[in-house]
């Protein structure tokens, strides 16, 4: 069963390939490349002209919740979820119950993803045991058992002596520390970002200090031990500012940033809506043009939406009271599209190099490129579709997100994975 | 409100003794919050006690009666008057309630839709009672 | 100008000229508290829910006389402690009021926004009667009621505002209604209780009592709470009584002698003001509390009032 991709604009930042082109699909492999390719007897032909053929999305931050909460998000309907945003993989947080601290949980969401997943999913262990931040897990099994990165995420690792071993002991894996750069004793009791909206509120705030100083630790950390970091979900100019130094220093140290930190600010908080309340909060304007430039410039290294799902009534009531997090693996794509590549601040081929080559990259992933012979994870885009966004049509369980009634212009149009498709073209 | 202080002038005048004059604002007890508009409250003002006295209330120009209910039940509240009695310049007809005036200036037939307003000089500058027809719609 | 708004939230969103409605309206509505029998028909057949979940007997219990001699049924509802943790929350709980069709919700709430969420949740009236940090309209009004009565204006006069204000509606609502009204409003105490940015809310910034406290019309004490020690907000009580409580003698050598002295209370004498300054000649606080009646008098009426009213 082949499928051949007539005719669209195909960019594959890996290959330095942006060229109106065919891409042939077979035995859940690229075949070949090329003009006017001969579509084999029993190939499904895909018209797509005027469309955007990518390598499969990657996003390296989900939430897929399962097992523990299942009445959140499911890797089944995470995954679907995933599809429907264009992703073709994802790297699922370690932060479920029972925490994924040990091999029997990997094998669980192995097992599940399997017979279940629409898309790849590849599990991040948990850095210390049930992210006690007290004692190591058993990383070298986690890595075994199929891990790709470690990270507490949900919390911080707060004592730096333990998360230096942990560097270290993860050296030779190959996979690297995600920090969640949080540092709780400045971010204690805050619901949002401290400064003018928070003093107005009077809902306490975090200031940016408190990722910052976390960010400055792990750097030095990873400089120390040689350890490749990662930073989630950086929010900060001060936190990029860090990055940008440390990599010129030669210091292993990689970046992530989530879609709504690049197109929403502390503002829209004003509106009580707690699908504006997540972890890190959103912050200035300042913070996200200096998020914008870093992504331009590879400051960031990809994107990732820290999808995290939550019920209705976890998320409804007092800001102060509800949980933490938005939902966003339907709405990244065309989010992104509609407001940093439409007005140039960001271009097409760097938004898809961010989502495919560099967290493939910083990952050992053998995704993100469309040449032959590799996996035949593609995602396919449609510049110019316009859509609203509708929460209660999503895949996912869950509804908490920040841009419900958006209107915005691009987003996916079909995602292959292994060659099979998981997200059907969107009707005309 | 002047029509009471001109009145309690004129007894004066006439009969030499001075009689005190208050101003009640009926705003809290009308019977129609909400359908006109924000209430607007200019206060109540008898600085003496109406306990064993009688009270005459003056209004303007008596219509439906209810201004006047209002007021029966504001004196009320604020002691126990011997007996109230109702002196009123105009009085328009279309009572609504069974009210009836002591004292009548001057008997006005008027159409329900009309307007009838008493100016008087030490607000509006002269002394005149006009009746308006509304405008077509 | 009248009144339109369905609730009254926030003196943030209000316009000067609404101000200055609800402060008269409060006004014209005192001498009900001098009646013999202190009752007008105003709001009769008409329900009034409080709606508390802090403690607070005081304010709870002016809004509840307040309702009472307007002639409306004032019920209590004491939701203690965290909703969500012991069984219904707060949208729950709102709604089910909200089934039992109350004219008028009025709401304390420990969390910034409760307020808002019940506007945006019910069709009738909502008073906020203070939503954690974020604002306490009715307290605001009685101060500037009480300023007016005392002053005789407000354009022009200077408050100072001494205390914790991070944690402060009443600080917050007081700085919006008085820079609205041309007021010149100066935060003061530890530089720990003074949020960032509250320069942008119009407010000027002293981290000294005397130096705030020199040519003001008016002195606005507010009460500190234990849990700031504890936070590692402030060292000690005592260190912060020494250097930002009140005392008449540093009134004396700092004060203009015509200033008022307000407070929102509970007075935590000794603390944030010296016994002979709370019950002293420049003290105005009990005076707040008897305008405070007549203010929430003055909103219910106003919110029952407006044309189309009572959620119908």
């Amino acid at each position: 069963m082949s499928l051949l991709l007539r005719g669209g604009r195909v960019i594959d930042p890996a290959n330095s390939v942006d060229t109106v082109q065919d891409v042939l699909l077979a035995d859940g492999k690229i075949e070949r490349l090329g003009r006017n390719l001969a579509a084999p007897a029993d190939a499904e032909v895909v018209d797509a002209k005027g469309k955007i053929v990518c390598p499969g999305f990657i996003d390296m931050h989900v939430h897929l919740r399962e097992p523990g909460y299942e009445y959140k998000e499911t890797v089944a309907t995470g995954t679907r979820a995933a599809a429907a945003g264009g992703f073709t993989a994802v790297c699922c947080m370690a932060n479920t119950n029972p925490v994924n601290d040990n091999g029997a949980v990997t094998d669980y969401i192995l097992a599940k993803a399997r017979v279940e997943g629409a898309v790849r999913v590849y599990p991040i262990g948990a850095v210390t045991r049930g992210l006690r931040g007290e004692e190591l897990a058993e990383l070298a099994e986690l890595a075994e058992s199929g891990c790709v990165a470690f990270s507490d995420d949900g919390r911080c690792v707060m004592n730096a002596g333990l998360y230096r071993r942990a560097m270290e002991y993860t050296l030779p894996f190959g996979a690297p520390l995600i920090s969640h750069a949080e540092d709780t004793t400045l971010s204690r009791g805050a619901s949002m970002n401290e400064g003018v909206v928070s003093t107005e509120t009077g809902i306490p705030g975090q200031p940016a200090a408190a990722e910052d100083v976390m960010v400055a630790r792990d750097i030095l950390l990873a400089e120390l031990t040689g350890a490749h970091v990662h930073i989630a979900h950086v929010s900060t100019v001060g936190a990029v500012r860090l990055v940008r130094d440390a990599k010129a220093r030669g210091v292993r140290v990689t970046a992530e940033v989530t879609p709504h930190h690049l197109v929403l600010t502390e503002d829209a908080v004003r509106t009580w809506d707690s699908n504006t309340k997540m972890a890190p909060p959103l912050r200035t304007k300042r913070d996200v043009e200096a998020l914008i430039e870093a992504l331009a410039d590879g400051t960031v290294d990809c994107i990732a939406t820290d999808h995290a799902p939550h019920a209705l009534s976890e998320k409804e009531g007092e800001f102060d009271r509800a949980a933490f997090g938005v939902v966003g693996l339907e709405t990244a794509v065309a989010v992104l599209l509609d407001r940093l590549v439409r007005p140039g601040l960001l271009s097409l081929a760097t938004l898809i190099a961010r989502w495919s080559r560099d967290p493939a990259r910083l990952l050992n992933l053998p995704a993100g490129t469309l040449a032959a012979g590799a996996p035949a994870d593609v995602t396919i885009l449609d510049p110019d579709a316009e859509t609203t966004v509708d929460p209660s049509r999503f895949h996912s369980r869950s509804r908490n997100t920040p841009f419900g009634g958006w209107t915005l212009r691009g987003g996916p149009w079909m995602t292959v994975v292994g060659g099979k498709v998981v997200r059907p073209r969107a009707s005309p | 409100m002047s029509l009471a202080h001109r009145l309690a002038a004129k007894i004066a005048q006439i009969d030499g003794t001075t009689l005190p004059v208050g101003t009640l604002d009926i705003t809290l007890y009308r019977d129609d919050l909400g359908m006109r508009g924000t209430p607007v409250i200019r206060g109540t003002d008898i600085p003496f006690s109406i306990k064993d006295k009688t009270v005459i209330l003056v209004d303007d120009v008596l219509f439906t009666g209810r201004t006047i209910r209002a007021a029966l039940d504001a004196i009320i509240d604020l002691g126990r008057p011997t007996a109230i009695q109702l002196a009123c310049l105009i009085d328009r007809g279309h009572r609504e309630l069974p009210i009836r005036p002591d004292y009548v200036g001057k008997n006005l037939p008027t159409s329900h839709r009309e307007t009838v307003a008493v100016r008087l000089r030490e607000h509006d500058g002269e002394d005149r009672v006009v009746i308006e027809e509304p405008e077509e719609a | 100008m009248g009144w339109t708004r369905k609730d009254l939230l926030t003196m943030r969103e209000l316009e000067a000229g609404e101000i200055v409605l609800l402060v008269d309206t409060a006004a014209s509505l005192q001498e009900i508290a001098t009646r013999e029998i202190k009752k007008v028909p105003a709001l009769r057949g008409k329900t009034v829910v409080n709606l508390f979940y802090e403690a607070s007997t005081r304010t709870r219990t002016s809004f509840e006389i307040a309702g009472k001699w307007l002639s409306a049924d004032v019920v209590n509802f004491s939701a203690s402690g965290s909703s969500t943790s012991k069984g219904e929350s707060f949208i729950d709980t709102a709604k089910n009021i909200g089934a039992m069709s109350p004219d008028v919700v009025v709401v304390r709430h420990s969390s910034a926004g409760a307020a808002e969420l019940l506007a945006r949740a019910l069709p009738c009236s909502i008073v906020n009667a203070g939503d954690g940090a974020h604002e306490h309209p009715t307290q605001a009004l009685l101060d500037l009621l009480t300023i007016r009565e005392k002053k005789g204006h407000f354009e022009g006069l200077h408050v100072a505002i001494v205390g914790d204000i991070a944690h402060s509606r009443v600080a917050r609502s007081n700085i919006h209604g008085m820079r609205k009204l041309g007021m010149t409003v100066t935060v003061a105490g530890p530089p720990t209780l003074i949020p960032p940015f509250v320069q942008e809310l119009g407010a000027k910034v002293s981290y000294r009592l005397e130096d705030a406290i020199g040519d003001v019309d008016v002195i606005m004490m507010l009460r500190l709470q234990q849990e700031r020690m504890t936070a590692g907000l402030i060292p000690s009580l005592r260190e912060y009584a020494h250097y930002w409580g009140l005392t008449l003698d540093k009134l004396a050598r700092h004060a203009r002698p015509d200033v008022l002295i307000m407070h929102p209370g509970p007075v935590n004498r000794g603390i944030e003001l010296a016994p002979e300054v709370a019950d002293g000649p420049y003290s105005v606080i009990l005076d707040q509390v008897s305008r405070g009646v007549a203010v929430r008098m003055g909103v219910l009426l106003l919110l029952a009032g407006r044309k189309g009213g009572d959620g119908g």
